[in-house]
């Protein structure tokens, strides 16, 4: 069994807001379903299926009672910021299974107007919450392998926020417009060794929803026809000590799946949405979902090979994380969403990826250093 | 500066509390499965190997190898290196490099273990060796 072209992306919308004081996370949880539903032009009674992450107030059920739905599959899978690439693949199972025709998926809060709640620890708090993980010094232990291992770059990772900045400067809702250089990355204060500020992506409020549905409802409706045809997931943890390996993801396993299930291999790929907490975090993906060989992720990215129009693999075109947004420190969704807008040929005209009938949608969740998941998402403009 | 730092005290679990009491007696304990042979950290009561419930307790030499760091700049306790030791019997865990030049740190260079107060029972750390 497969879910190849079982389910189709029917509705899209992302919040607008990167700053959102005056509204409440469940409010933008209705906000981005509203838009979702709109777009796809059907109406709230239409979904039967809802699926939210750790992001969602209370769960699957608050919310389901919130937003006044009625729905036969429940599904509230928590994988960071990869839960909604996760989420994708789980509707399109319960769509292929007949658990339900219409889901919908939402992610909101926010994080840029106050502290977010804490996770629940796991077994190994104990033995490793003292020490002051984060996120930065995570992913920055990721990146020193990576330099130590492979000869990677501050330069060479500077480059992909350089191209997710060129996107970003056509996004008017994106948080940074401002082109960058190399220069201004790798001048930009320390945060984490290796990684400076602009290494890093935006802390924004928002969110964003999409709906799934079957290829029937799909063609019923008056949108672009957007299917998804292939989808991984994995995980990958320091598991217990055992050769301890930094410098590749999950990503090693949930790319393959996604791309046998699709039947289409990395080269053609017309646009890649790849989760960019981080440099580091985009160029150990591009490596391990086969982009370029383990260890030349550098050399790929460098010289403005992500940017539209100039490099052979466009990325992130709506400036990605590193430059538009990141709501609720959660990129799995709005990864999706500008793919679909690709595939759809609703990319800003300046960023739009000519003939683009093929796309990836990739993200991780967690700690990239520590314990992470991956989701791939392949996905085909029929 | 890492010194003022004040560390959690382990709620500790009855699964790990045999590590905890050995702390408090300056004792490393890792697990090694008695089935496979594999040694892992942080301890659990079945191999996460090949799932066989021989475990054991083992005191660890406390002798470790730098795999990764990562330099914190940004805290209100002042900056602190997480890092990644790999342990002479074999385990890799995370941890923080104390009590030494932190802008010094190399990936590969030895370190050895030391502790650090709490209320409760202590916490390894590492050093420059």
């Amino acid at each position: 069994m497969t879910i190849k072209g079982k389910a189709y992306i029917a509705g899209i919308y992302e919040h607008p807001t990167r700053h959102a004081p005056d509204k409440s996370t469940a409010q933008l949880h209705a906000e981005v379903a509203k838009g979702a539903i709109e777009d796809a032009g059907l109406t709230k009674a239409d979904i039967d299926g809802y699926f939210c992450a750790g992001d969602a107030p209370g769960g699957a059920w608050p919310m389901v009672d919130y937003l006044g739905l009625k729905v036969r599959h429940v599904d509230s899978t928590e994988t960071g910021g990869c839960s909604y690439l996760i989420h994708l693949g789980h509707a399109a199972e319960a769509i292929a299974a007949g658990k339900c025709s219409i889901a919908l998926v939402t992610l909101a809060g926010k994080p840029r107007t106050g502290p977010m709640p804490a996770r629940a620890a796991g077994a190994e708090a104990d033995f490793e919450a003292a020490y002051g993980a984060t996120t930065h010094n995570a992913y920055g232990m990721c990146a020193m392998r990576h330099m130590h291992d492979y000869g990677t770059t501050s330069e060479q990772l500077a480059w992909i926020k350089v191209a997710a900045s060129h996107h970003a400067q056509y996004n008017p809702h994106a948080m940074l417009k401002e082109v960058v250089t190399v220069e201004d990355v790798i001048n930009s204060p320390m945060i984490s060794d290796p990684l400076h500020r602009l290494d890093c992506c935006v802390v924004t409020d928002g969110g964003g929803a999409m709906i799934v549905t079957t290829p029937e409802i799909a063609k019923s409706l008056k949108k672009p026809l957007v299917r998804l045809i292939g989808h991984g997931e994995a995980m990958k943890g320091p598991r217990g000590g055992k050769d301890l390996d930094l410098t590749y993801s999950a990503g090693v396993w949930s790319g393959p799946r996604a791309f046998e299930e699709a039947g289409v291999t990395p080269k053609d790929i017309k646009y890649a949405s790849i989760y960019d907490s981080f440099t580091i975090t985009v160029l150990m993906q591009l490596e391990d979902l086969g982009f370029c060989k383990k260890g030349e992720g550098g050399k790929f990215v460098a010289d403005g090979n992500l940017i539209s129009g100039v490099g052979k693999l466009p990325f992130n075109t709506d400036g990605g994380g590193l430059c538009s947004n990141h709501p609720v420190n959660r990129g799995g969704m709005t990864k999706i969403l500008e793919a679909v807008r690709q595939l759809r040929g609703e990319a800003h005209p300046k960023v739009q990826v000519q003939n683009c009938d093929l796309a990836i949608a990739h993200g991780t969740g967690g700690l990239l250093g520590v314990r992470h998941a991956a989701s791939t998402c392949i996905l085909e403009r029929v | 500066m890492a010194d003022s730092k004040k560390y959690p005290a382990p709620a500790t679990n009855p699964e790990t509390a045999p590590f905890w009491e050995a702390a408090k007696a300056g004792k490393f304990m890792i697990k090694r499965c008695t089935a496979c042979g594999e040694a892992h950290y942080f301890p659990r009561s079945i191999c996460p190997f090949c799932f066989s419930d021989k475990t054991v307790w083992e005191e660890s030499s406390g002798e470790a190898t730098v795999y990764s760091y990562s330099l914190m700049r940004k805290s209100p306790t002042g900056p602190y290196a997480i890092a990644y030791v790999t342990l002479k019997e074999g385990p890799s865990l995370q941890t923080n490099i104390v009590d030494c030049d932190l802008e010094k740190i190399k990936i590969g260079q030895k370190v050895k273990l030391v502790w650090k107060p709490t209320d409760g029972a202590p916490l390894p750390f590492f050093t420059a060796a």
